[in-house]
């Protein structure tokens, strides 16, 4: 909400400059968010009166205009706006003024003639955007006058970011309530006439909504001269208020809706068939708006309409077909009361956003009508004459929102704001608050007013109060809470531990969107069971993530392009995914590796990251749960990873994760030059560890056996050591393959595997006969089960 | 005949010292230790000799013979202790490396800015007695909204612009669902923060669809309005590490009431006024209020024997300000030049 100061303070004096003013609105609740100058210095432009004009004999488009400025001689103005006429006053920037694009204006010759000066738009002293008239300035300005206090320039356009719930401060009136409220000063407050009626015109108003529409005000007036502009002094407050002039009547109903807050409409009266009635719209009903859209309404939109159809929605917009323009003699004016329900959400629907429907959303006084109807018809007598009929309304007093009592006890207040608040201040405060007040046994009870639409419970009031006190009152204490159970657990593995580990082994964590490109999706064989956005910020993000391997891959594809070549990311967070309707979203890490095993050094030949690098990270986080024996890897064949170097990992029957190099045609199809290493685990089954359980130390001595053994290629090693920890039993203390050979000296279809073997009893010494049955067994099962030889 | 054998003596002595000061190696010693004192070496055989000497002479030249050899011997010992500390200088020597070359191996990666940040945060509200909670990511409108007393067509609604998935499941706006589901699930006393993403449908350069916020909430018989102002200000020194000034606005939250704005004294010029407090020497920083009584009716608790504290703060504006960075979208572009800043 904008509002100019100046017109602020005709409603209230409050000793405050503007800054002092603005610090206390922003410290009340009313935010504000800038103050700005209502316009430009305008130094050396003045008023003008364009005494004659002349054709330019060298152009068309080109008057040659005497203009008075209060001097002796009138100046030579050559001017091309269409709209110069004699009479007119104009602004003139006389030589050294400078314009709002920053043009300096000197004298000169134009085709041939001289100009002593410029006479200016709107646009060209900084006032609007855009505009190609000479801006016109009132019959009664004072020539010579400079235009800045003509047009009262010296002004701050405040605008204060108000929150939903403050629709009464959505007006001058409102703010200056505020600041009464808030200062003590008391409001400039004048009764407006009114004008009575001279004409018997009227218009028949039906309600058949009167829950939606409690209050229904409607005026003819006959007869106006819509070829009058507004005033200069009306149409700069619209300006600086961020409302454009468009015509008279459209200006006044903008004028009290900004000053008062009660929004208005229109109708042209030759275009309205009938009377008017306010109803729901019916299915299939179509309105052409006043913005020149055609809306399709839906059934349950609130709507004006007349015996042809819908001519406004209410609260938020005309139609196109009853508006008024340039050819309108008479009106009807419209002041309703249109319950904040009965708008919410309607413009968010249309995909409009209007001064109108923002208040009416928020909640207007009900009480204002009357007195908009009053002020809109004064104003209108005054600029564009015309003869007002009766004032038609309809008011269902059992529909209009009567505020409810609030009680409020001081013990609570003093309970919710953690401070002593003094009785006769609180008292004070509910008065200025211009609620109606009676105390009762253990505070007061109090009816707000009928423009606050958000007083209805204790809290409201209480906050009411410490706004009025102020924040910065309340002391800042420290709670004082007992100790609670506490959650840490040390079998609960934190997050933080996967994230530490990664990074310690080298591990870069990154953060990408949660909504993905649903192509990369499909080149990731993920799109089945993804969850489309309906409303995408754009085609590329309009997918939730089934995989954090789009992410990484983006990452990485980022920075491979700003020349990293070696690259190890991670990330932690959810995927989402629909199964038969069901939504569930996952933790997971995901990871992404490519380029050199280490950075480049000294002393150590570079070497390409390969499968088993990357499963040793991953191993390394299984380890943390203190189960690495639960986690199998397996073979693990998909589209996206190649086939012969990805895995499965699992626990038990549960899949918790995949690791693997990608697949080369994927790698093609992501124009990746080089081989990216990709995993991603299932985390909840990780966060779960087990806590360590000793097991006593053997005072006995270990036995070392290095074992080689041929088996043929397809014969996963993890087989042969587990088989051979089966046959081993409790007496294989440690267990590990050191070496895999194939080549020269063995059967091109086998492989050498070797191995070491720690032995050791816990209740003796082992004797060698002892080892060497345990080996012969363990010989003897591998050769069962694996057709394997003992290598020597 | 005596005296011939002494001078022999002294001159075999002399010479054997000679060459063991001379000696340049362990071998070359050990030769002449085998040279003069082994079995057929020049000074055993003076030993030899003895026995053909007349017997008068034969006390002291064997005096004299036992003396020689314990002479070289002695020098043997200490010129084999000199070579074998040159041998060992000669080797330090040789080994000796460029200390100042980088150490080899793997080097260490690094934590996001936002989840140091966030890691942060939750160590100092974990400190202050807080735990910390979660809740789903893909939410529902009642979690989101209605619960936190924002009805449909709420014109707070049109402050969150809402990612739908369909007409009643969204992607959270905002952390306070976990609020609900809190308090769903546990009885009073609470403290708690929920951290985590958020998402709304904008972005520009000050707004990205994705960000994090920290929800927190205490809920007990005496929580007041004064704790909240406590606990903030505590937090917010906390992590920015100096006794900044902290100030309180009224505003509106459909789920707390009264509401507040939380200013800080902007860090980055002291409070002198800057672009990025627009001058103003604050900082908008976060918002929170005491929970409304319609969210405990909501939630099943007791508004009348409950009061509570909420409030929710952005990661990643608190982050920018921390760590001085100027451009909120570099967080979610993953730029290792950018990351790796904050090791």
């Amino acid at each position: 909400m904008i509002i100019s100061e100046q017109w602020l303070r005709d409603w209230i004096d409050v000793p405050l400059d503007t800054d002092g003013l603005v610090h206390r609105l922003t410290m009340a609740g009313l935010e504000v968010d800038s103050v700005a100058r209502a316009g430009p210095p305008l130094s050396q432009v003045v008023v003008g009166r364009i005494q004659g004009l002349q054709r330019h004999p060298g152009s068309s488009r080109l008057t040659i205009c005497d203009v008075d400025i209060g001097q002796q001689r009138p100046l030579q103005i050559v001017c091309g706006a269409s709209n110069a006429t004699a009479g007119a006053k104009v602004p003139a920037a006389l030589s050294g003024a400078i314009l709002a694009d920053g043009t300096r204006i000197h004298p000169a010759t134009m085709r041939g003639i001289r100009s002593d000066a410029m006479l200016c738009s709107a646009a060209e002293l900084g006032l609007e955007d855009s505009s190609e008239d000479l801006y016109l300035l009132d019959g009664d300005a004072r020539i010579g006058q400079p235009v800045a206090s003509a047009l009262a320039l010296d002004d701050a356009v405040i605008d204060i970011d108000l929150t939903p719930n403050r629709g009464d401060c959505l007006s001058i009136l409102g703010v200056a309530r505020e600041l009464a409220v808030l200062t003590g000063a008391k409001l400039k407050l004048t009764d407006v006439p009114g004008v009575e009626a001279v004409s018997r015109t009227r218009v028949d108003v039906e309600v058949a909504e009167p829950r939606r529409c409690p209050r229904y005000l409607a005026r003819v007036v006959e007869d106006i001269d819509i070829e009058v502009p507004a005033p200069v002094w009306m149409r700069e407050r619209l300006r600086r208020c961020g409302i454009r002039p468009i015509n008279v009547v459209v200006d006044v109903t903008n004028y009290v809706m900004l000053e008062i807050g009660q929004p208005m409409h229109a109708f042209d009266l030759a275009r309205i068939s009938g009377g008017v009635e306010v109803r729901l719209a019916g299915s299939g009903e179509t309105l052409e708006l006043l913005d020149g859209s055609e809306v399709q309404l839906e059934p349950g939109t609130l709507v004006v309409a007349d015996d042809e159809g819908p001519a406004a929605v209410a609260g938020v917009m005309g139609g196109s077909g009853s508006g008024i323009d340039r050819t309108t003699r008479d009106i009807v004016l419209e002041a309703a009361h249109f319950t904040p329900a009965a708008v919410a959400g309607r413009a968010r629907r249309l995909g409009l956003h209007t001064d109108s429907s923002f208040r009416f959303e928020r909640g207007v006084d009900p009480a204002l009508p009357e007195a908009a109807v009053h002020y809109a018809s004064v104003l209108l007598a005054d600029i564009a004459g015309g003869r007002a009929g009766p004032i038609v309304e309809r008011t269902a007093s059992r529909h209009l929102r009567t505020p409810r009592p609030v009680h409020i006890r001081r013990a609570r207040a003093e309970a919710v704001l953690g401070m002593a608040v003094d009785e006769a201040r609180m008292d004070g405060i509910m008065h200025r608050l211009s609620c109606r007040v009676v105390r009762t046994e253990t505070g007061w009870k109090v009816v707000p007013p009928s423009y606050r639409f958000d007083i209805d419970r204790e809290c409201d009031l209480i906050e009411e109060l410490i706004r009025v006190i102020g924040y910065d009152d309340i002391p800042y204490k420290l709670p004082a809470l007992g100790i609670t159970s506490g959650q840490r657990v040390d079998s609960q593995l934190p997050l933080t531990r996967i994230r530490d580990l990664l990074v310690d082994r080298d591990y870069q964590e990154i953060i990408t969107y949660s909504f993905v490109d649903p192509e990369h999706l499909r080149l990731l064989k993920a799109h089945d069971g993804s969850i489309a956005l309906k409303n995408p910020i754009a085609e590329n993000m309009a997918v939730l993530r089934t995989t954090l391997w789009p992410g990484l891959i983006q990452a990485l594809v980022t920075n491979l392009n700003r020349q990293h070549r070696r690259l190890r990311l991670f990330e932690i967070g959810h995927t989402f995914h629909v199964d038969d309707g069901v939504r569930s979203e996952i933790l997971r890490l995901g990871g992404a590796v490519c380029g050199n095993v280490l950075d480049a050094q000294w002393g150590q030949a570079a070497r390409d990251v390969d499968f088993f690098d990357v499963k040793a990270d991953v191993e390394a986080i299984l380890a943390l749960t203190g189960n690495s024996a639960c986690f199998a890897f397996e073979r693990f064949e998909s589209e996206v990873l190649h086939p012969g170097q990805s895995a499965s990992i699992s626990s038990g029957r549960q899949c918790v994760g995949v690791v693997g190099n990608i697949h080369p045609h994927v790698q093609r199809r992501l124009n990746l030059e080089i081989p990216v290493f990709l995993f991603q685990l299932d985390l909840v089954p990780l966060l779960h560890r087990s806590i360590p359980k000793f097991t006593g130390l053997s005072r006995f001595p270990a036995i070392q056996r290095d074992l080689s053994v041929l088996v043929d290629n397809g014969v996963p090693s993890s087989a042969v050591l587990e088989m051979v920890r089966q046959v081993g039993g409790n007496r294989i203390v440690d267990l590990h393959l050191f070496d895999i050979y194939r080549g020269e000296g063995i059967d091109p279809l086998r492989k050498s595997l070797t191995f070491g073997l720690t032995l050791q009893d816990s209740s003796r010494t082992l004797k060698d006969e002892d080892v060497e049955s345990t080996i012969n067994a363990i010989i003897e099962t591998l050769r069962q089960e694996f057709a394997a030889e003992l290598r020597r | 005949m005596s005296n011939s054998s002494e001078q022999e003596l002294d001159k075999l002595v002399g010479d054997a010292r000679t060459a063991i000061r001379t000696a340049e190696d362990l071998a070359t010693l050990d030769a002449i230790r085998v040279q003069f004192l082994g079995k057929r070496g020049s000074i055993t055989r003076q030993l030899k000799q003895i026995g053909t000497m007349e017997p008068s002479l034969r006390p002291r030249f064997g005096l004299a013979v036992n003396r020689a050899k314990r002479t070289l011997e002695l020098d043997i010992e200490r010129r084999r202790d000199q070579l074998k500390d040159a041998a060992v200088a000669e080797q330090l020597t040789q080994d000796a490396i460029d200390v100042t070359l980088p150490g080899r191996g793997s080097g260490v990666g690094g934590v996001h800015p936002i989840t140091r940040a966030m890691q942060n945060m939750e160590d100092i509200f974990a400190h202050m007695g807080f735990e910390t909670a979660s809740g789903p990511e893909l939410e529902d409108d009642f979690h989101n909204f209605e619960a936190l007393n924002i009805p449909p067509d709420h014109p707070a609604r049109a402050m969150h612009d809402t990612f739908y998935v369909d007409a009643s499941t969204l992607l959270r706006t905002h952390t306070s669902p976990v609020q609900i589901r809190y308090m769903r699930a546990h009885p009073p006393p609470i403290r708690v923060i929920a951290p985590g993403r958020v998402y709304r449908c904008d972005s520009d350069v000050t707004h990205t669809p994705m960000f994090h916020q920290i929800e927190g909430l205490a809920v007990d018989r005496t929580i007041s309005f004064a704790d909240l102002k406590g606990v903030l200000t505590v937090f917010l020194r906390n992590f920015f590490e100096t006794e900044l000034k902290v100030r309180f606005r009224p505003s509106y939250f459909p789920f707390t009431e009264p509401s507040a704005e939380v200013d800080m004294s902007c860090v980055l010029c002291g409070a002198a006024g800057c672009r990025v407090c627009k001058q103003s020497g604050w900082l908008e920083v976060l918002g929170c209020g005491m929970v409304h009584p319609e969210v405990f009716r909501h939630v099943g608790l007791d508004d009348e024997a409950n009061t509570g504290f909420a409030f929710g703060l952005g990661v990643e504006r608190l982050a920018m300000l921390r760590y001085g960075v100027d451009d909120l979208r570099l967080f979610f572009e993953n730029d290792l030049g950018f990351l790796r800043q904050f090791r």
